[in-house]
């Protein structure tokens, strides 16, 4: 089970001596005897989409939460820029620019979109009350860098569709200069349009040179947005495979099986996709 | 709030027609006007325990412990234990200050096992109840304490002196005039300013003057038109009208322009959000019952000295009022939702009902139903109404 792939990524291209932005290595959580996440490294560049798959209770969001604080690892290291780090709670991952969009949105649904944004590190005035015309002010110049569509600075946000409440989400994060941003199934509650809009994001993202770990189940957004894509299987790395050099079959494969490309048969692939 | 605005008219205009217009009297108006305040007050900080998911149960109790401990200050502690005797310059403010800690000093303990021990607040304050109600009676074996310091007495609003009288009333009613139009005002610049849908300016333009007509109106035809009995001259608006009226704005700003407002609601409307967003939930928590066991202190010492007297039973049932009226103003058990004005016009609709039904002399149990009645109806509308708008 080790890392096939060379990291071929825009920013990490033809420089292998690079530092990545994250590492994790050799990460490890066990919840009463369960290895949830098994000895797990996995790494991630400037610009670069990773993405994270494998069945549920593979340990993807598990092994992701150790970056993001939400978790702390049993064992292993973090590595951020090369230095390494401890992250033991939300607060700790923000001050080394992690910053994490959930899978069910940790949003306050009666509070309008700055308010979320803000939420936690709002802007005051003078005399120590809320700024809501510098915080509405920072949003409308944000969300006409994400999501120009977006006007409903002042409503709350339980009156906003799904794509809109994943941009406010994903503002948040970006806000507060993200340089590694992790999201958890940002597309699974969205409907295709919205999942377009949230597409377009993580691609804007990832050319103003953001490192995304991306997690999914929908094959199709993995391979639309990822330029690497790590499988788990069982709380372990079954590998690490440049999206350009495979298929989706043998990604399925590797999922389902936990066998990488080159050692997968063509009747065990057929058995996969019938 | 315009939906309750035009309930609380229909319930008064209905009342005044089946009273032949004793309801709508100045007098009954100021009566009805202080009898509100005490529920009102702790009203405004039950929204914040609700906005929050929590409850308090203990308000009722509190306010009777604290009643009689701002009283033992008045009538024993001062005169007795100090030797410094009665009617001192300073007594109110002893007994205000000693009540107002130690309202704070109890929300904190009650606060802390909700916060940061994580025991449910039903629970918490349901004990509460009993606690407080039960320590009354060890101070002097629960006997009422009486008379109390007669400065004291003014934050009942009764007697020759619990009111602003004519003049005074009318400064209090040119500075809410003031304050309304530059709130309308500001909020208008500010919405051009970050180029935000604007409301049309008739619109604008109409609520300030409505709110200042309103301001007038409740001054010129009901506190100045209302002639004290004692006096004989105008008697202005009560000194606990003024007092909910800046607890009201105190925590009306508390809620919307403060973080620790925001912070209440955003626990209240996600409290995984709250918590993934770096807040400190279980200090905000706490926070919300401090200021409760504050705004039971001031009730405390608006209820005992309207009656110039402690007694055991003071408050007993309160706890069910001030909920009923922060639900009927809207506040949702759900969390994340309630306002403050919204609070206290719940508590003045609860407190119409039964001056009104009292004028009618409908008979005390009855009344009882009434109010049960229409605190089911209120909540069932509200609820049906916001499904309806989604």
């Amino acid at each position: 089970m080790t890392d096939l792939a060379t990291p071929e990524t825009p920013s990490a291209a033809g420089d292998g001596s690079r530092t990545p932005l994250v590492e994790l290595r050799d990460i490890r959580v066990s919840f009463g005897g369960v290895h949830a996440v098994d000895g797990v490294t996995i790494d991630l560049y400037p610009g670069e989409v990773v993405a994270l798959v494998g069945g549920n209770g593979a340990g993807k969001s598990t092994l992701i939460h150790t970056l993001a604080g939400a978790h702390p690892a049993d064992g292993g290291q973090i590595l951020i820029n090369g230095e390494p780090v401890t992250i033991n709670n939300p607060r700790d991952a923000r001050t080394y620019g992690v910053e994490t969009i959930y899978q069910k949105l940790a949003l306050a649904d009666n509070i309008d979109a700055a308010g979320n944004i803000f939420l936690g590190r709002e802007l005051k005035t003078r005399f120590g009350s809320l700024d809501d015309s510098a915080m509405s002010s920072a949003t409308q110049k944000l969300m006409k860098r994400l999501n120009p569509r977006f006007k409903n600075l002042r409503t709350p946000v339980k009156s906003l569709s799904g794509g809109q409440r994943q941009s406010v989400a994903i503002a948040r994060a970006v806000h507060f200069n993200a340089k590694i941003l992790i999201m958890d199934e940002p597309t699974a509650a969205l409907g295709p349009a919205e999942t377009a809009e949230v597409r377009e994001l993580i691609m804007q993202l990832k050319s103003e040179g953001i490192g995304i770990f991306l997690i999914s189940h929908d094959i199709h957004d993995v391979f639309d947005l990822a330029d690497r894509i790590s499988v788990m299987l069982q709380g372990k790395l079954v590998g690490t495979v440049n999206k350009r050099e495979v298929t989706k079959d043998e990604v399925l494969a590797m999922i389902i099986i936990g066998k990488m490309p080159g050692e997968v048969s063509t009747e065990e692939i057929e058995e996969i996709t019938h | 709030m315009v939906g309750m605005i035009l309930a609380t008219a229909v319930i008064w205009i209905s009342f005044n027609l089946l009273s032949d217009g004793d309801f709508l009297t100045a007098r009954n108006l100021w009566n009805l006007s202080v009898q509100s305040t005490s529920i009102a007050i702790m009203a405004t900080g039950m929204v914040l325990i609700i906005v929050s998911r929590n409850i308090d149960l203990s308000v009722g109790s509190l306010l009777g412990f604290l009643g009689y401990v701002m009283a033992m200050v008045q009538t024993r502690w001062i005169p007795n234990t100090f030797d410094l005797g009665l009617e001192r310059w300073y007594t109110w403010i002893v007994a205000l200050v000693v009540g107002l800690a130690l309202g704070a000093l109890v929300g904190a303990f009650q606060g802390f096992l909700v916060g940061y021990i994580k025991i449910p607040a039903f629970i918490v304050t349901l004990g509460g109840l009993l606690i407080w109600r039960g320590l009354i009676f060890r101070f002097e074996q629960g006997q009422t304490l009486s008379p109390l310091d007669s400065t004291f007495g003014r934050l009942g609003g009764g007697g020759a002196d619990g009111s602003l009288g004519d003049w005074k009333s009318w400064l209090v009613g040119g500075i809410a005039c003031a304050l309304i139009i530059t709130s309308v005002v500001l909020s208008r610049r500010r919405r051009q300013r970050y180029e935000l849908p604007l409301r049309p300016m008739w619109l604008d333009v109409g609520i300030g003057a409505l709110g200042c007509f309103v301001v007038v109106a409740a001054i010129g035809l009901v506190a100045n038109r209302y002639i004290s009995p004692i006096t004989g001259n105008p008697t202005g608006i009560a000194y606990p009208v003024v007092i909910l009226i800046m607890v009201t704005i105190l925590m009306t700003f508390l809620a919307r322009r403060r973080q620790f407002g925001r912070y209440v609601y955003a626990y209240g409307g996600n409290p995984e959000a709250a918590e993934l967003g770096g807040i400190n939930t279980r200090k905000v928590i706490m926070m919300t019952f401090v200021l409760m066991g504050v705004l039971c202190a001031v009730s405390a010492a608006v209820q005992t000295a309207r009656l110039d007297a402690a007694v055991t039973n003071l408050g007993v049932t309160n706890e069910l009022d001030v909920i009923s009226a922060a639900v009927i103003g809207g506040t949702s058990f759900a969390g994340g939702i309630g306002t403050i004005p919204g609070a206290v016009l719940g508590a003045v609709i609860m407190q119409s009902l039964r001056s009104g039904m009292v004028l009618l002399k409908v008979d005390s149990p009855t009344q009882d139903v009434v109010v049960g009645l229409v605190l089911i109806v209120a909540v069932g509308l509200d609820s049906t109404l916001r499904k309806g708008a989604k």
